[in-house]
């Protein structure tokens, strides 16, 4: 986890950062001088609003500026987690070296629970077929060799919901 | 193995990628990369794209009001807010998944939601405030659904890059 590190960028994250991310997580404004809208919205000098994301992005609090595409809806509609249960003395140095394979999307370690759930590391591989995925799968399990003892893969077959990671108002605290 | 049912909630049709125009597919490709934080970042983007502002911002509209993008704006990284980020698991019985559906995505620490093809068959992100609120959340929607989640948060990070070319 990550919690080492965000203790010393928690203190930098600052009460206007909050407030960034509160008029932004619906969405960045679609005008031409975005930070000069935001900063009216929130009594803020434009250019104090974009040195607060360039500050956020150096940081890492914000990842980056992007647009978020429904995979489904430009052709990927098979989105394979590939799980794989990998010896934990392999998995640090194996993790890396699937992660690094460029249709890796996404590649974490994550705990098993036994009996029900035996892998331990998931790579998200995308295709526009399930033979597309089944063969990057292949090419993850030649990698993996005797490391690994057993993988699945788990195609989504609907996405339920699809809002993004949000802050929640303080007002809207329980 | 599970039987694929009818989702409960949407599920996309085309078997073939939808038919774009070169510039909603330069524009969707070029996006997912980050707009640049500069003070006229959408000017910049038009420029490098060889197409005006007016028609990155039209296109972008139309783009998020047909749902070809689910959002554009900050990706944030919960992690370094000082929240909690986990995925979780859940195995439901298909006369029950509409109802878990519902009463899973009613919680906004929900950010994403997939139902999957294998006995646990829903999958779900969940982001709060405090790394504390993660248990809590758990808590609360096993008790609202009656069924047990499995957390798996991540241990170790290898990779993330997510960028669908069109």
């Amino acid at each position: 986890m990550s919690t080492s590190t965000l203790k010393s960028e928690q203190a930098r994250f600052t009460d206007q950062d909050r407030e960034l991310i509160l008029a932004t997580q619906e969405g960045l404004p679609l005008v031409s001088d975005p930070w000069g809208e935001l900063g009216r919205q929130l009594g803020m000098p434009a250019d104090e609003v974009l040195s607060r994301f360039q500050h956020m992005q150096e940081t890492g609090v914000i990842r980056r500026v992007a647009a978020v595409p429904d995979h489904y809806k430009l052709g990927y509609r098979y989105n394979g987690m590939t799980v794989w249960d990998v010896s934990d003395d392999a998995i640090s140095t194996m993790g890396q070296q699937v992660g690094d394979l460029p249709f890796v999307s996404h590649c974490y370690r994550r705990p098993r629970h036994l009996p029900y759930w035996s892998f331990n590391l998931f790579a998200m591989v995308h295709g526009t077929s399930r033979e597309e995925v089944e063969h990057k799968a292949a090419q993850i399990r030649e990698l993996l060799g005797d490391t690994c003892s057993g993988h699945t893969i788990l195609y989504s077959s609907a996405i339920l919901k699809k809002t993004g990671l949000r802050l929640r108002k303080q007002a809207d605290k329980p | 193995m599970s039987v694929t049912a009818e989702p409960a909630a949407r599920r996309e049709s085309p078997d073939v990628a939808p038919a774009f125009t070169d510039t909603e597919k330069a524009i969707i490709n070029r996006l997912q990369y980050g707009l640049p934080l500069t003070p006229s970042p959408y000017r910049d983007v038009a420029e490098e794209l060889g197409i005006s502002e007016q028609t990155l911002l039209d296109t972008l509209k139309a783009l998020l009001a047909n749902r070809t993008l689910t959002r554009f704006g900050p990706m944030f990284h919960a992690g370094e807010m000082g929240g909690g980020l986990t995925l979780a698991a859940m195995r439901i019985p298909e006369q029950d998944f509409d109802r878990v559906t519902e009463q899973v995505n009613s919680f906004a620490e929900v950010a994403h939601n997939y139902r999957r093809e294998h006995e646990l068959n829903m999958w779900f992100v969940l982001a709060t405030e405090t790394p504390e609120g993660i248990a809590e959340t758990i808590g609360r929607i096993e008790a609202l659904t009656g069924y047990p989640v499995y957390n798996m948060p991540k241990e170790q990070e290898f990779h993330v890059n997510l960028h669908f070319e069109v």
